[in-house]
């Protein structure tokens, strides 16, 4: 019995040594949403994250590639669970994904304690932009309060006066709706929060919202729960023009059509971006899965070309950490956003932009109406401490 | 001000009566059949997908609504026949892991023939608008829809238990199950039938519902806790402990939803209000629930066999 456990350590001693690099399988863990009524965004981002290892011949940074995808239920706990499997019995070197907030800031802790580089393709929590900022943690998304700006400032062009706000009460509503306050100028007319994920009858708020007599109302209601705002704005009849974020996308129209006419949007990333690399992932996740990508899509496609480029750098050899995160720090990949750099907390500097719902035939699509902000970085960087 | 209040007590009327059909089934069932069945909910998300998928086919919301309801009576009854059935005998732990084991199956059945981005049921135009309440007051067609068609159920439930024979045979198998039998009730067919009708109101609440938060995978499971907490205070059993227990939960939840915030900013600073506000309206109902338990702790209207 003793001998077998000598034995049975030395053979993990020799499996987990730095048998560095060449011919080992990069490992990448996915955490993301794959069952309930939000599995629709987690399957997009799949779909997307294997487009992209497609492009890059099913290779990351030219080794094989390895990816473990697993769900998180859109349940903190859940999320957490996952991502400690992943480091500690996987051993993976890139964990990307994480559509939820909340899921990533429970998640957090893990990767950064190991060190293991953790790739955001959706979350943005204000604490990951600020205080929560780590070498070892990227973003190739937003942070949760810049959209929302996008739309304030848009709602201003438009000389909206007075807007009522109702977004969900976890970290990224709350992070939406303090990010649509700092830039939108006009009056406040009232803020709701619903629980969140559970309450999808909007009645009492939207009563609230019409008793309140606002010019306009803002929402964020990301996944199926914008479907549900959406058709519950309509039968209640409010005459008062709605702007939201995060709430009409390619998972969603499906099943918004008409209502989703004439209710704008701000985005970072829209399907018709006019740039080679979004033409490719847009034309070829079509011909793979009939329908467009969404912008969920668009930054896991990113999250694994920013991959490619660390792994590349360093020729494979994943244990030199420091040197691949210089290299992602450099955005030194083909985003299909076009334009994209990283600010000094590993956040995303970019332009955000106006997309409106079109109607082609039987089918609903999105398309860009215009740039609302150019190179917009985040509010929190300051806080961050990497500089 | 006052346009508000009344506003929002519609709005809780209206959650309160779409409870009430789901507690309704679930209290007939536990009440009369001593069981407790967790996987009513999994019957409320069937019901909503049955009358997607058949207004999808037939193109008619209406018969989409029947052949739903149809579809979801025969389901009930199946599922009574082959797993409800093996577990009256058994104590209520077997019931609970019994029927938990039927929501898993029927959310992976579901996703299985569905797929799981869930469904959309859109009301015909006639109902998918908004009427003028009160001058200056619109409120949903299809809410007030809800409210009609609950209350004509109530009614229609309420004749059948107290003025048909099927009925008395409820009654009396809910005092005594084993007298039923021994005068040669076919005691098996009351169970399957009883079930059947709690089914079909689950399945009826949930295509209501559905057109309000569209179809989806799971949709049961919150809900059931609350209708839970429903018949913990009407009363196990009784219908019309039922009734009056749902229209309290869904004001109170609702009316508190809506104003708790608003006044607790009056006592604490905004921040601290706009945290705690949202998370005290969601525990009122449990409150209450535990002050009736307190106080009354058979429920409001105890069956009177207990």
């Amino acid at each position: 019995m003793r001998g077998h456990l000598i034995v049975g350590v030395a053979l993990s001693a020799l499996l987990v040594g730095p048998a560095a690099g060449q011919g080992k399988p990069v490992k990448i863990g996915f955490v993301t949403t794959l069952s309930g009524p939000t599995a629709v965004i987690g399957n997009d981002m799949r779909n997307s994250f294997e487009i992209a290892l497609d492009h890059l011949g099913r290779k990351i940074g030219g080794q094989p590639v390895e990816v473990i995808y697993e769900d998180d239920q859109q349940k903190p706990e859940v999320g957490v669970q996952k991502t400690q499997k992943l480091i500690e019995s996987d051993k993976v070197d890139f964990i990307v994904g994480y559509i939820w907030s909340n899921v990533l800031l429970a998640s957090l802790k893990p990767a950064v304690d190991s060190k293991t580089f953790l790739i955001s393709a959706n979350a943005g929590p204000s604490q990951l932009a600020g205080e929560l900022c780590s070498p070892y943690v990227f973003s190739t998304s937003w942070q949760n309060d810049q959209t929302p700006q996008a739309m304030g400032l848009y709602m201003n062009q438009k000389g909206v006066k007075s807007a009522f706000l109702i977004g969900p009460n976890y970290a990224a509503g709350k992070d939406m709706l303090a990010g649509l306050k700092s830039t939108f100028k006009g009056q406040i007319a009232g803020e709701e929060y619903t629980k969140w994920p559970d309450q999808l009858d909007f009645s009492a708020e939207l009563s609230k919202a019409r008793a309140a007599k606002p010019d306009a109302i803002f929402v964020f209601y990301p996944g199926a729960a914008g479907v549900q705002f959406l058709n519950q704005y309509n039968q209640a009849g409010l005459k008062i023009p709605l702007y939201t974020a995060f709430t009409i996308d390619e998972t969603t129209l499906p099943r918004q059509k008409d209502l989703a006419l004439g209710v704008p949007g701000a985005q970072e990333w829209v399907n018709d971006l006019p740039n080679e690399q979004n033409k490719r992932f847009v034309a070829d996740y079509k011909a793979k899965h009939k329908t467009g990508p969404s912008f969920y899509g668009a930054q896991a496609y990113d999250a694994a070309a920013l991959i490619d480029s660390a792994v590349a750098a360093v020729k494979g050899d994943t244990s030199k950490k420091e040197e691949m995160r210089k290299e992602m720090e450099k955005a030194n990949f083909k985003s299909v956003r076009g334009n994209f750099k990283f600010g000094p907390n590993h956040m995303p500097i970019q332009n955000f932009y106006l997309q409106d719902v079109v109607k082609t035939g039987d089918d609903f699509v999105l398309k860009t109406v215009a740039t609302i902000v150019e190179n917009d970085q985040d509010r929190y960087h300051d806080k961050c401490p990497m500089k | 001000m006052g346009l508000l209040f009344i506003e929002q007590c519609l709005n809780g009327l209206q959650f309160g009566l779409l409870l009430f059909l789901l507690a309704a089934g679930l209290t007939l069932v536990f009440g009369i059949m001593d069981l407790v069945n967790l996987a009513h909910g999994s019957l409320y998300m069937l019901g909503a997908y049955f009358a997607a998928t058949f207004a999808a086919l037939t193109d008619s919301f209406l018969l989409g609504v029947v052949l739903g309801l149809a579809a979801t009576l025969v389901v009930g009854m199946a599922v009574e026949v082959v797993a409800m059935r093996r577990l009256y005998g058994r104590d209520h732990l077997d019931h609970v892991l019994g029927t938990f084991g039927l929501i898993l199956f029927f959310n992976e059945l579901v996703r299985l023939i569905w797929g799981p981005a869930g469904m959309s049921l859109i009301p015909p135009a006639w109902l998918n608008r908004s009427i003028e309440i009160l001058p200056g007051v619109p409120y949903s067609a299809y809410r007030l829809s809800i409210i009609v068609v609950s209350l004509a159920v109530a009614l229609l439930l309420y004749m059948l238990v107290m003025r048909t024979r099927i009925g008395m045979l409820i009654r009396a198998g809910a005092s005594n199950r084993e007298m039923v039998g021994a005068l040669g009730v076919n005691i098996n067919l009351l169970y399957t039938l009883v079930f059947g009708i709690g089914a079909t109101l689950a399945g009826l609440a949930g295509i209501m519902q559905a057109q309000i938060q569209t179809a989806y995978v799971g949709m049961g499971e919150s809900v059931l806790i609350v209708a839970l907490v429903v018949i913990i205070i009407g009363g196990i059993g009784s219908i019309r402990g039922a009734l009056v227990a749902s229209i309290f939960v869904g004001l109170i939840d609702t009316v508190g939803r809506a104003f708790l915030p608003d006044m607790l900013k009056l006592v604490l600073s905004p921040a601290a209000a706009s945290t705690a506000g949202p998370a005290l309206s969601s525990m009122l109902i449990y409150i209450l629930m535990v002050a009736v338990l307190v106080l009354r702790p058979g429920g409001l209207f105890p069956a009177a066999s207990r």
